[in-house]
């Protein structure tokens, strides 16, 4: 478990991270999802002991992370795959961490197996391919068969074979009872990747929610009709203070109801229906919505 | 001892330390060997250890602050800093690692420097026999062991490799000397300067006056330098450890 208790960062005038509160259980994979710019890596970073924090603290199993004895064996942590001396071997590498916690050579070849580097494992890793890496770099997380897991942005630049391995590897690791912290700035990937959402604007926690309930409330919830007595329908559906718009080829749509409620107001006035579709926002709009405002850098999209 | 053998692991599973150490054998004993086969008198012990004192100690240095930069460079040091958080322990060991190897690096040029002398000038006497020879001859390892803990401090402050060099090799080769230029108070200052003192503990005093240090009025005596010389180093060590401690990985 990790626990994030007023965390702030500040660099100069610039907070980066702003009094930031949130959990990450086990059993799940929990997205740390934010515009670029956020805050996800300097949090990250504050969470492993790398960065000090201005104000606040966070614990892992109840500890911070510099108190840890043997902290590879508790968390696993995938920053930057390009944390590799070019002109050093996969294995040299691996060997040196797995030293340094007092773990097995043993260790080495069983992550290297698990990530399907075993060929390549002397090669230098200046040479590896950026999947190569991120590959590496989740071989160096899984080490000490921590309890704990964060990668930072695990699939940018990964190829979809890539993209696809890595989510199905997280998921796996959540469903041996491990907590998985994974940032992303994008939410379509979250989506997929993950169970719970901890989301962040401008250092800021905008939410914490499971994913589908994000989705839910971001979107807002729109039912489109469709009915050749609109307008009958139309006025009976204000009057119960429903908002509706005029949707595509002639339909209504309709938010702050339910299908089954206006399903029950066109079938008490006799109004026939030809379509009554719940629509589910896309998870862009919902993401958009939410940290519209708290985007660092801006730009204006011509209109 | 596990962080000695993670830094050992480290270090030398990469290519560096092994050209710098080949560069300052090299460097060290192929300077001792030009002079001697040079002279056409005997050559006097003195004389060969200029290499291994003023030329061979830079690329020491140099390798020592690489070890420590290359791993801002990459940035390897939080891969580090994750697997030992205190950093200190870590630092530390990474120090001690460089500070052997550059000991034994020195013994080998310094001695390695003797042999090579003795085989083209045969005839010159070049028998160790008084402290002061040994200490002219094995010393060398200890001045490169104590540059090496320097170098590597400033390696951990400057974080940069060019700047950590630069810093490095001005200082010991250029600034230490040029101090001597200014009138009256240049001797005295420079009687307290780190590697000034460093050479004050080779010298075999007015036996090898191919050494420098000349006309510099030391208020300590050799081992005197010698350990005021590994103060600054520790003391500069212990700077970049709290400095380390403290900053942002």
């Amino acid at each position: 478990m990790i626990e994030a208790i007023g965390l702030t960062k500040r660099y100069g005038r610039t907070v980066a991270v702003d009094d930031l509160s949130f959990t990450v259980h086990p059993g799940r994979v929990t997205g740390f999802l934010g515009p670029n710019g956020a805050g996800k890596s300097t949090t990250m970073r504050m969470i492993l002991g790398l960065d000090r924090p201005t104000a606040g603290r966070v614990l892992i199993d109840g500890k911070p992370y510099t108190e840890l004895h043997r902290p590879l064996q508790t968390v696993g942590a995938l920053l930057d795959a390009k944390w590799v001396h070019p002109n050093r071997s996969a294995r040299a590498h691996l060997r040196w961490l797995a030293k340094s916690n007092n773990l097995p050579d043993s260790r080495v070849d069983a992550v290297l197996e698990a990530v399907g580097l075993t060929q390549v494992a002397g090669k230098n890793a200046g040479g590896f391919s950026l999947g190569m890496s991120q590959r590496l770099g989740i071989a160096a997380a899984l080490l000490g068969d921590p309890k704990v897991l964060l990668f930072d942005e695990p699939v940018n630049g990964l190829d979809p074979e890539g993209i696809l391995w890595i989510r199905t590897f997280m998921q796996n690791l959540a469903a041996e009872g491990r907590t998985v912290l994974v940032s992303s700035h994008l939410l379509s990937e979250m989506a997929l990747t993950a169970g719970e959402l901890i989301v962040i604007g401008r250092g800021k926690l905008i939410t914490q929610s499971t994913t589908q309930e994000f989705i839910d409330s971001a979107t807002g919830n729109t039912v489109l009709v469709r009915s050749p007595q609109l307008f009958k329908l139309g006025p009976l559906l204000v009057d119960k203070g429903f908002t509706v718009r005029d949707g595509a080829d002639g339909a209504l749509s309709v938010s702050g109801a339910t299908s089954d409620q206006i399903g029950d107001i066109a079938g008490a006035n006799g109004v026939v229906l030809h379509e009554l579709s719940p629509q589910r926002g896309s998870l862009e709009e919902a993401f958009m919505q939410l940290t519209g405002d708290a985007v660092e850098y801006h730009a204006e999209i011509g209109k | 001892m596990t962080l000695l053998a993670v830094e050992r692991i480290k270090l030398f599973s990469t290519r560096s330390p092994y050209w710098c150490s080949a560069l300052a054998i090299v460097l060290g004993v192929g300077l001792t060997a030009i002079i001697a086969a040079a002279s056409e008198e005997q050559v006097s012990l003195g004389l060969t250890q200029i290499g291994s004192a003023q030329l061979a100690i830079a690329v020491v240095l140099v390798m020592a602050a690489i070890a420590v930069t290359t791993e801002y460079r990459f940035n390897t040091i939080r891969s580090t800093f994750l697997a030992v958080p205190g950093r200190t322990s870590a630092l530390v060991a990474k120090a001690t690692v460089v500070a052997l190897i550059a000991g034994v690096l020195g013994e080998i040029i310094a001695f390695g420097s003797v042999g090579i002398a003795k085989v083209i000038s045969p005839s010159s006497d070049l028998a160790i026999n008084s402290a002061a020879e040994w200490r002219h001859v094995a010393g060398v390892g200890l001045v490169y062991a104590i540059g090496a803990v320097m170098a590597v401090a400033v390696g951990i402050l400057v974080r940069q490799t060019a700047g950590a060099v630069a810093i490095l090799l001005v200082w010991q080769m250029i600034a230490e000397g040029l101090i001597g230029i200014i009138p009256k108070a240049g001797i005295k200052i420079q009687a307290w300067l780190p590697f000034t003192n460093a050479t004050h503990f080779l010298t075999m005093g007015a036996d090898s006056p191919e050494q420098g240090g000349a006309g510099i009025d030391f208020k300590l005596s050799q081992w005197g330098s010698l350990a005021y010389f590994a103060g600054i180093a520790i003391a500069m060590l212990v700077v970049a450890l709290i400095v380390a401690k403290r900053r942002d990985a």
